[in-house]
């Protein structure tokens, strides 16, 4: 018997497990595959104010911290984070009046983004394009190379005794919080639901009606190539995410979409996806028309009826816990995973919760 | 554009693909990235070249003759990047024609679209790490055969020539023939292996008697060969002067070596087709049936990228898939008639190819030799030691392994180190088949931005709609 089970060995499962694991409590973690093997292993390891949606900037703020300073909370463990300035720019009117606003709340919500001229914008980064009109700055930003996740975790995760079960699938929970998996059943006095977009299955176990919309978002990179940029660099749509790693890779991002779903995962990019994605990249930093595409994948992310996450207690089961479909979610992760172990472990978090009950009223009446 | 059926690959399997289908009327084009259609083994000299005609150049002349007067549309020079359609569509919509995504041979983005896909896209060299085998000078034995074929190029002046399989004997005659001086060949295989060989091919005396021709070269010159022995390092200081071989050190400038050749399936895993491990066949291959159909419906594959069968078995498993294409677009009245003679031809060729292929198998002791310190993985620099401590760190799959520690990241795609990396990992979470592979991924060559991106205007961008605040 186990004191808790997370189902979801993701960011925010392994963030979970380990901080429940660390207050003392018996962890058993599963996956039906192998840890961060979904969106926390392939995302683009954004660590930004500017895409984060306002409500979440406290808590990203927060987790910011935690990422570039991972090796002291996780055993060494490290996911080559890198702070550097960040800018969302425009290259219209429009954009430049969507900059303004969205520059407004998120600095309302403790992002320090101040808006700058081209100009200064091109001191910060010289790699971009003379066509910028505006430009949104955040000193606090940065990147991880998110395939380095599950390695990073996993040691810590052993060494504060949390049992990991890699491809062992949940098929069912049982009265009782016993879980079903083809290796036999699992039993736990608490149950900690992490499963990204496949937390709508996972809440049917417990006959909880949560729909769950999936996002198809698209990653391309390029080979090595000398130095062309030194920001995280976005558009004010937030529909770009560039950054050069240094190995001189560029991840090309910003959640264009392609084709897969939660039963077929992510099957193929859209050509005119991919087309667009890459020529918005050209856009903003010219130099990107050397380089030649490596690879280009998909990665699942959630997302609930009202964009905001899902992380809070299950309403009318008792021990049943849920954390998922963050927004930017990579960013905040470690921070949420934390928060939702204190409140299983019966502390108030440092910051709210985000309880499930409005999004379950909203289906009722639906 | 649009058509019937599109033949990605102009080796001799695509070539015989396609003039089957345009003979039997059906609307084909064949895309295929050199300049001329021929493949690895009957690849056409650049025009210009004058040289003797052989057996390999006349089979490939035949082949070229049969597809320029089928009708089917060819388009050399042409690097298809994109393979989309078919399966890969949204939940409940069905099958979408194939799509190929191309750069041209002036380097402009097209596209295609049709309705049935042969993939002929052949095989790449296997070869396994050892000490210095990133040293230029290191070649492939296919690198070689290009180089002579293609550019009447030697490698070097005095070269070594090592691995496994017929290739070997193939490449030690050519370089002897076009000027070089062959040091040594250096076969993994002992001579009993050739000899238990020896009886399957007996069922094509013409490939018998060509590989009997290059061994005689190969002794009237008196060219040492060292049978069931490999190259164990390779030394130099900046390019290569020496390898090691049975402990003792050749000098040569050049190292022509290939541990066998692996089916390339980057298209069938893009698709998400069923694939087995068939070391036999040089190892992953998709699943087919008897007619070169794969899991995907109108996905047909064959010659060596359908498993390796060598260069006579490929125009009869072209002309079986192309067949099987026809009747399933319904365009062919009577499949089971036509079938007949192809098949039977790739049941006999296949005999020989199939004993050919075996010799060329993955060897795990080579992989078990490879020090911990030699890199594996060349364009993102990861050593053994570095795929074995992902391992220890819980990696037990390639793609697992691939994001701990970026072997199979870089240029290569995972082509060169992809078979040792398996290998290693296969030794630490109980085999090849738990292992798997690395998932398809396009674009399937690195693309230039600039060609992808042409001339375009901001305003043309389709942003999407914003995400909320």
């Amino acid at each position: 018997m186990f004191d808790v089970a997370v189902i979801g060995a993701g960011v925010m499962g392994c963030s979970t497990a380990l901080f429940l694991a660390r207050a003392g409590m018996k962890v058993v973690l599963l996956d039906r595959g192998a840890i961060c093997r979904e969106a926390s292993g392939v995302n683009a390891g954004t660590l930004t104010m500017q895409m984060t949606r306002a409500a979440l900037i406290p808590y990203a703020l927060r987790a910011h911290e935690m990422w570039l300073r991972m090796p002291e909370w996780c055993d060494g463990g490290h996911v080559l984070a890198t702070a550097c300035p960040g800018l969302s720019v425009a290259f219209t009117e429009h954009e430049a009046a969507m900059l303004e606003e969205r520059a407004h709340f998120r600095r309302q919500a403790g992002a320090p983004i101040e808006l700058v001229t081209p100009a200064r914008a091109r001191e910060i980064e010289p790699g971009l394009s003379e066509r910028v009109i505006a430009a949104g700055h955040c000193p606090i930003d940065g990147f991880t190379s998110a395939y380095l996740t599950g390695r990073a975790f996993r040691p810590a995760l052993l060494n504060a005794g949390v049992e990991l079960r890699e491809d062992c699938a949940v098929q069912g929970i049982a009265p009782g919080f016993v879980l079903e998996t083809a290796a036999g059943t699992v039993q736990a006095k608490r149950i900690v639901l992490a499963g990204g977009v496949w937390l709508q299955d996972m809440a049917a176990w417990l006959r909880v009606t949560l729909p769950i919309k999936v996002l198809i978002n698209q990653l391309v990179v390029t080979e090595r190539m000398a130095p062309v940029m030194r920001t995280v660099l976005g558009v004010a749509s937030g529909l770009l995410s560039l950054k050069q790693y240094a190995n001189g890779s560029v991840l090309i991002g910003g959640g264009w979409q392609g084709i897969g779903d939660r039963a077929r995962g992510g099957l193929a990019v859209k050509p005119e996806s991919f087309l667009g994605n890459v020529r918005l990249a050209a856009h903003a930093v010219p130099a990107l028309r050397d380089a030649r595409v490596l690879r280009a994948w998909l990665g699942l992310e959630a997302e609930t009826a009202d964009a905001l996450p899902a992380i809070g207690p299950i309403p009318g089961i008792d021990d049943a816990w849920i954390i998922g479909s963050v927004h930017s979610g990579y960013t905040s992760g470690p921070y949420l995973g934390k928060l939702l172990a204190q409140a299983i472990c019966g502390q108030a978090p440092e910051l709210p919760l985000f309880p499930i009950d409005r999004l379950l009223a909203q289906e009722k009446a639906a | 554009m649009s058509y019937d059926i599109a033949v990605l690959g102009g080796g001799p399997a695509g070539m015989a693909a396609a003039t089957e289908a345009a003979q039997r009327g059906a609307r084909v084009v064949l895309l295929e990235e050199s300049a001329a259609p021929g493949g690895q083994v009957y690849r056409a000299p650049p025009s210009g070249f004058i040289g003797p005609v052989d057996a390999d150049r006349r089979a490939g002349d035949a082949l070229r003759a049969a597809l320029l007067a089928s009708g089917a549309e060819l388009r050399t020079g042409c690097r298809v990047w994109g393979v989309g359609g078919g399966p890969l569509v949204p939940q409940r919509e069905p099958a979408a024609p194939f799509r190929l995504d191309a750069l041209d041979s002036d380097g402009r983005s097209f596209a295609m679209e049709a309705r049935a896909l042969v993939l002929c896209c052949g095989t790449h060299e296997r070869i396994i790490a050892f000490p210095g085998w990133t040293l230029p000078g290191v070649l492939g034995l296919a690198a070689a055969t290009i180089l002579l074929k293609a550019h009447g190029v030697l490698p070097g002046r005095r070269v070594v020539v090592a691995g496994a399989g017929p290739l070997l004997y193939a490449v030690a005659a050519k370089l002897l023939k076009a000027g070089a001086e062959v040091a040594a060949v250096v076969d993994l295989a002992h001579r009993t292996e050739w000899l238990r060989a020896l009886p399957r091919l007996a069922a094509r005396p013409d490939l018998l008697a060509q590989g009997l021709a290059w061994r005689a070269t190969l002794v009237a010159r008196g060219v040492r060969v060292i049978a069931g022995a490999g190259v164990t390092a390779a030394r130099g200081d900046e390019v290569l002067q020496a390898v090691q071989v049975e402990g003792a050190w050749i000098a040569c400038d050049a190292l022509c070596i290939g541990h066998g050749l692996v089916p390339a399936t980057e298209a069938t895993r893009t698709f998400r087709a069923a694939h087995r491990y068939a070391p036999a066949e040089g190892g992953w291959v998709p699943v087919l049936d008897a007619d070169q159909r794969c899991s995907v419906p109108l996905l047909y594959t064959a010659g060596d990228g359908a498993g390796v069968r060598g260069a006579a078995a490929a125009p009869a498993s072209g002309r079986v898939a192309a067949l099987a294409a026809l009747h399933d677009l319904g365009l062919l009245p009577d499949h089971a008639a036509a079938r007949v003679a192809p098949a039977r031809d790739l049941a006999r060729a296949a005999k020989a190819g199939g004993a050919m292929a075996r010799m060329m198998a993955l060897r795990p002791a080579l992989v078990r030799a490879i020090p911990p310190e030699t890199i594996v993985c060349r364009c993102e620099g990861v050593t053994r030691a570095e795929i074995e401590a992902a391992c220890a760190d819980g990696a037990a799959d390639m793609n697992q392994m691939k994001q701990f520690t970026r072997c199979g990241m870089g240029p290569c795609q995972g082509r060169i180190c992809g078979e040792t990396a398996a290998e290693l990992v296969g030794m630490h979470c109980g085999g090849r088949e738990k292992a798997g592979f690395a998932t398809g991924r396009l674009p399937l060559r690195p693309v230039p931005m600039d060609a992808l991106l042409g001339e375009f205007d901001y305003a043309d961008i389709p942003v999407p709609k914003p995400a909320p605040i």
